[in-house]
């Protein structure tokens, strides 16, 4: 302020060095900026490169059907009652009249039939849930796949696990919300769930129902749950990721021009602002669109709950379904531990229902660990240049879907005309043999893509031109790849496995190296051994190759 | 029903539930006795019976045996009345392709006078469920859906699903959907039990109450709009996840792949 | 350990595309490749074509905006149509939802059409900085640290040390003990059902729940399925949900004969079967009963009985059988229960006895 000079007339006014603003809407930015220093956010941002790949949009659509999800909801919230007093419902759906049911019920009826678009906000809401989990798990497969998940990125890919896990969790509070037959039916199995845990199982129910089930508590509790606490802790958490991500710079395939030092693509503005902001709409659109043709959880023809009463087809929405399939297969196994009861039958599954979801999480970590790697990666890895990754990853998708076929199992069933009892009987064993069977057959098909690699690389590609040799053999004419090509199939790196150290240090004592050194020692050879990777062509070997071409 | 509920105490209640118990008995016995009609009934019901016993040697007793008594091939079919009959030859059931764990619904074969006369020669076998009549099964009152619904929700749902898509039952074993099915095949399938499923007979399950458990079936598989747009079969969560990852995910993926894409470039290179 | 990386290089500005260098190696990256322009970048014919469709996605999302309004306040709630191949779907449904989505996708379509086709495609690199700090700031950090907890004086004064690391400890206790008047204790609230009132002096008659009268054994035939609640339940009381969950009952009839299990046959009358029809696996309502098997499945995880062998679990994740309710008929020849479950009904919890 002292230290101001002015060249304005009048007394010492305090003012800044800035050039006068240009226009009204510069003169609004630099307000703006004097209060919240926009303008070096602005710098770092509004240029920011981001790479154009389809699959790096996976994460968008999770975004955009999450603000979606909370725009719709926020829609729900004004006419849906989530309250289980019992009302008789007189509304104009036919086939319900004159029956009792909850508040929470029948405003969920209410807003199907008799709030104008109520219907289609619903559908909107439920359509964008299940496409916003599967758009998880689809982000989440991009990211594990390409290896985008290692230094400096580990910590948003626990972030965005967690979010997974929140927004399943979330999901299955909003089914539960409306009350009706199959809802029901599923907070009737999460009672069961609870009561299988051992010492505190009915201690945790009795204070979640405030009573026996179903009581009057549960449909308000779950509503503050799905529509504060779980969001609340999701806001949090994406803004974090995406702090992240910008923070990080996003991630990008290895081609010409492309480095670990750089980030190839199109700045934030204008391209990305058209193509996100675009995008948004677009998956807003295809999802009303989706809305407007396709019926989701018609509450209505379920009917209200009744504890005695059940529809066949009893099933979670389909992110729950690999729990449930855990919960079908499992062998009703119970037993006495000193005058108590022991429910294995439920509470096994309930227990591998985690570590299925933990055992993906804690991969990038456990790699990074028999690695050693401490440096930064931000091109991606083909697949298949990391064939165990891919494996082991390709596995955990197939015991997903195993069990999502128990989950299944009547509707396969009826469908397929077979037994449910063969259903379930084949899950149990593919619960344990079809992954070693898709890590086997996954493993080598990437080995077979590596070789097929260092075969163009090393030979060129087939170009379809069939010549006759003078001693009459026919040949096929190979053309060299160009250079860019080249690149970038070599543009990988190949990890070595990690040795031992020796048995005996310098002075011949014996040196024992912990298990745990072992461990990562032969999970190493596993990872990278000579089984696991085959060795990319070096130059030597192009070199001598295309010198020598002709006469081989 | 809640009134009904809160005055089943009242002093009267035991005459009232006998007089309607008499007054049930008494139509059902006016409405299957054939007495107090012409003489002529009877003998058409005898030559209908002849004409079944023949229909009955030539398509039945392979597996019931002549008279009906039954064999290792096929249950003994005296007493499940005219209304097993009707159901099992006209949904097609019967008779059967070849033994198994459920014979499906088929084309029926037999027109509606044959089947009669087939039904008139079991019912003569011994006494059991009545062919009911279209007084019976058709519902005039519109406050029978709901109602209906309600029955259905607690005795049929289980197996049939709530909208009557039916479901898995154990060892390849099903309950099939009651879609294009007629009400008096609904009608007698809760009477009689046909294979695997029990019967809801009138004792527990009162005429009225059937009447409204087909008024509500039909309403749900033929009248009702399904408003929302597809029901992608009405067999809850399992083919909305499918769809939804299909045409929901997948469409987003392919309008990603639209937005990522480069443009094509003016020239090849 | 690692393989070489040195490929490492900041690409060289813009690199000739696609030619095999001469001589050195011949996987080094070439570079960024030259950018090609688009038809619409050298050809303002195209470029206007471009303007005109992206402009008219935008049109036709104003005009979808004004049926969505339209549709919202000309069609009735309540109307249906026929729309192949939907079937009869709600037409304000209809009409809104894809009024809404033409209106949200071209506001999309055409802003990514113009990004697509007008704005520059120049790819761009943009440098990379290491996340870490380098070491100078690391120590500088390391030391301000040091100095600010040797200020406070936190290692050295051990007592207070301690006694916030106690407060910080017990403060959240407040809250879970808040947490108490959720719901009531157990106790033996889950062994108990209201079957409970029945007494052999004051019996419980057995309601058929469909249509809310008592039954005599003759009512229920072999092969049929009745189900049952206690005597002085009403559908409309308010604790009809609760009560329901635990007293429901599935009742069948097998010819004695076939009953496989002689303690469950004395249970019933003359053949009458009351079983609970709570699942005891996880709750649900099981009632899928197979009349000639005499097996009853459970629609939600499969658990079957063996109805004529006491309910044993024959299939599936169920633990142990259905409870069976002692039944009889009173005076007037209705059925009764004299007392309660001997056992809880429903899924099986710790203090459960086996």
């Amino acid at each position: 302020m002292s230290s101001a000079s002015s060249t304005t007339s009048g007394a010492a006014k305090p003012a800044s060095t800035r050039a006068k603003p240009a226009n009204k809407w510069e003169a609004a930015a630099d307000w703006t900026d004097g209060r919240l220093g926009i303008y070096s956010l602005a710098k770092a941002n509004l240029r920011k490169i981001f790479p154009d790949h389809w699959s790096f949009m996976l994460g968008e659509i999770c975004l955009y059907t999450f603000v979606i999800i909370i725009l719709t909801g926020v829609y729900l919230t004004l006419f849906f009652k989530p309250s289980m007093a019992e009302v008789v419902y007189n509304g104009s759906y036919v086939p319900l009249k004159g029956i009792g049911m909850s508040e929470a019920y029948a405003s969920t009826v209410d807003i199907s039939f008799e709030v104008r678009g109520g219907l289609l906000i619903r559908q909107i809401h439920h359509w964008a849930a299940l496409v916003f989990v599967a758009a998880m798990l689809v982000h989440m497969m991009r990211v594990f796949f390409t290896g985008a998940f290692r230094k400096p990125r580990e910590i948003n890919w626990v972030f965005g696990f967690l979010l997974l896990v929140l927004g399943m969790f979330d999901g299955f509070f909003g089914y539960s919300l409306p009350d009706d037959l199959l809802s029901g039916t599923g907070i009737r199995f999460m009672e069961g769930a609870i009561l299988a845990v051992p010492l505190v199982g009915t201690y945790v129910q009795m204070f979640l129902f405030g009573g026996e089930f179903p009581g009057h508590d549960i449909v308000p509790r779950f509503f503050t749950i799905h529509v504060l606490l779980i969001p609340g802790i999701m806001l949090g958490l994406l803004v974090a990721h995406l702090i992240l991500v910008f923070y990080h710079k996003h991630t990008q395939w290895a081609g010409p021009g492309k480095t670990e030092k750089n980030v190839v693509g199109m700045p934030l503005m204008p391209v990305y602002m058209a193509k996100a902001g675009g995008f948004f709409f677009l998956v807003f659109g295809l999802i009303a669109a989706i809305s407007a043709i396709a019926t989701i959880n018609p509450i209505w023809a379920y009917g209200p709950y009744r504890p005695d009463q059940v529809s066949t087809d009893a099933q979670p929405d389909w992110y729950m379904g690999f729990s449930e399939g855990l919960i079908r297969v499992m062998p009703g196994w119970e037993v006495g531990l000193w005058g108590h009861t022991l429910n294995l039958g439920v509470f096994i599954p309930l227990m591998i229902f985690p570590l299925v979801l933990v055992s993906i999480a804690v991969y990038p970590f456990i790699e990074g660990w028999i690695t050693g790697d401490k440096r930064e990666h931000h091109i991606l890895d083909r697949p298949r240049n990391a064939p165990v990754r891919t494996a082991l990853g390709a596995a955990w998708i197939s015991l997903y879907l195993v069990l999502l076929v128990g989950g299944g199992n009547d509707l396969f069933a009826t469908h397929l005309h077979l037994s449910i009892n063969s259903i379930t009987y084949f899950v149990r064993v593919g619960f344990f043999a079809v992954p070693v069977i898709t890590f086997i057959i996954t493993k080598r098909w990437c080995l077979g893509l590596q070789r097929r690699d260092k075969e163009k690389v090393l030979h060129g590609r087939e170009t379809g031109v069939i010549k006759r040799l003078p001693h009459g053999e026919f040949v096929e004419v190979h053309a060299q790849l160009p250079q860019k090509d080249l690149y970038k199939l070599t543009a990988h790196e190949q990890i070595q496995p990690v040795e031992l150290p020796a048995q005996t240090d310098e002075n011949g004592v014996a040196a024992k190296s912990g298990l745990l050194n072992r461990t990562r020692a032969k999970l190493s050879r596993g990872f990278y051994g000579g089984g696991s990777q085959i060795p990319k062509p070096t130059s030597e070997e192009h070199h001598e190759i295309t010198s020598g071409h002709g006469h081989h | 029903m809640k009134k009904l509920s809160a005055r089943r105490r009242h002093p009267l209640a035991a005459l009232v539930v006998l007089l309607l118990a008499l007054a049930a008995t008494g139509g059902l016995y006016a409405a299957f006795a054939p007495a107090d009609k012409a003489q002529a009934d009877v003998a058409a019901q005898s030559l209908a019976i002849d004409e079944g016993k023949k229909l009955f040697a030539v398509g039945c007793s392979s597996c019931h045996g002549l008279n009906g008594q039954g064999s290792s091939d096929g249950p003994s079919l005296v007493g499940v009345g005219s209304a097993s009959v009707d159901f099992q030859v006209g949904t097609g059931r019967m008779p059967a392709q070849q033994p198994g764990a459920q014979v499906p619904r088929k084309k029926n074969i037999y027109s509606q006078a044959e089947i009669d006369q087939l039904a008139a020669f079991v019912a003569s076998l011994g006494p059991g469920p009545v062919t009911p009549t279209k007084e019976q099964y058709t519902s005039t009152n519109p406050d029978d859906i709901s109602k209906g619904g309600e029955l259905f929700r607690t005795n049929c749902a289980q197996c049939h699903n709530f909208a009557g898509q039916g479901g898995a039952l154990t060892k390849g074993k099903y309950a099939p959907a009651l879609e294009g099915v007629d009400a008096k095949h609904i009608y007698e399938a809760m009477q009689t039990g046909p294979q695997q499923m029990p019967s809801f007979p009138d004792t527990t399950m009162p005429e009225e109450q059937k009447k409204q458990i087909v008024a509500f079936v039909r309403h749900t598989t033929n009248d009702e709009p399904n408003p929302g747009g597809l029901t992608l079969g009405s067999l809850g969560p399992v083919t909305e996840g499918l769809f939804g990852w299909i045409f929901g995910l997948g469409t987003l993926i392919a309008v990603a792949i639209w937005v990522a894409a480069h443009t094509t470039k003016a020239k090849k290179s | 350990m690692s393989h070489d990386m040195s490929e490492e290089k900041l690409p060289e500005s813009h690199g000739s595309a696609g030619e095999v260098a001469e001589h050195g190696d011949p996987f080094a990256d070439p570079g960024l490749p030259a950018h090609e322009p688009r038809r619409t970048d050298i050809d303002e014919r195209a470029a206007q074509r471009a303007e005109r469709q992206v402009s008219l996605m935008f049109v036709v999302s104003m005009i979808a905006t004004v049926g969505f309004i339209a549709s919202y306040v000309a069609i009735d709630p309540d109307k249906i149509v026929y729309i192949f191949p939907l079937g009869h779907v709600s037409a304000l449904n209809f009409a809104l939802g894809l009024t809404l989505g033409v209106a949200l996708f071209m506001i999309g379509a055409g802003a990514v059409h113009w990004a697509r086709t007008l704005m520059s495609d120049v790819e761009l690199p943009a440098e990379r900085h290491p996340i870490e700090a380098d070491d100078e700031v690391r120590a500088d950090v390391i030391d301000q640290f040091k100095t600010g907890a040797a200020e406070s004086g936190f290692g050295r004064r051990k007592m207070i040390r301690n006694t916030l690391i106690g407060s910080m400890a017990l403060v959240p206790l407040s809250g879970v003990v808040l947490l108490r008047d959720l719901g009531p204790l157990p106790e033996k609230k889950l062994k108990e059902t209201g079957w409970k009132e029945a007494t052999p002096v004051k019996p419980l008659q057995l309601i058929n729940m469909s249509t809310s009268q008592p039954m005599k054994a003759e009512d229920i035939v072999v092969g049929s399925l009745t189900f049952a609640m206690p005597e002085g339940l009403h559908v409309h009381d308010e604790d009809f949900q609760q009560a329901i969950a635990k007293d429901a009952l599935m009742l069948v009839r097998i010819a004695p004969d076939d009953i496989k299990d002689d303690k469950s046959r004395e249970k019933g009358f003359e053949g009458i079967l009351a079983y609970s029809k709570i699942c005891t696996h996880v709750g649900c309502p099981i009632s899928l009963y197979e009349q000639q098997t005499h097996h009853a499945l459970c629609p939600c995880h499969q658990s079957t009985f063996d109805l004529a062998d006491g309910a044993r679990v024959i299939f599936g994740p169920a633990g142990h059988p259905l409870p069976q309710l002692k039944i009889t008929t009173d005076e007037k020849g209705f059925l009764v229960a004299t007392g309660d479950f001997e056992e809880p009904v429903g899924p099986s919890y710790w203090e459960r006895a086996r």
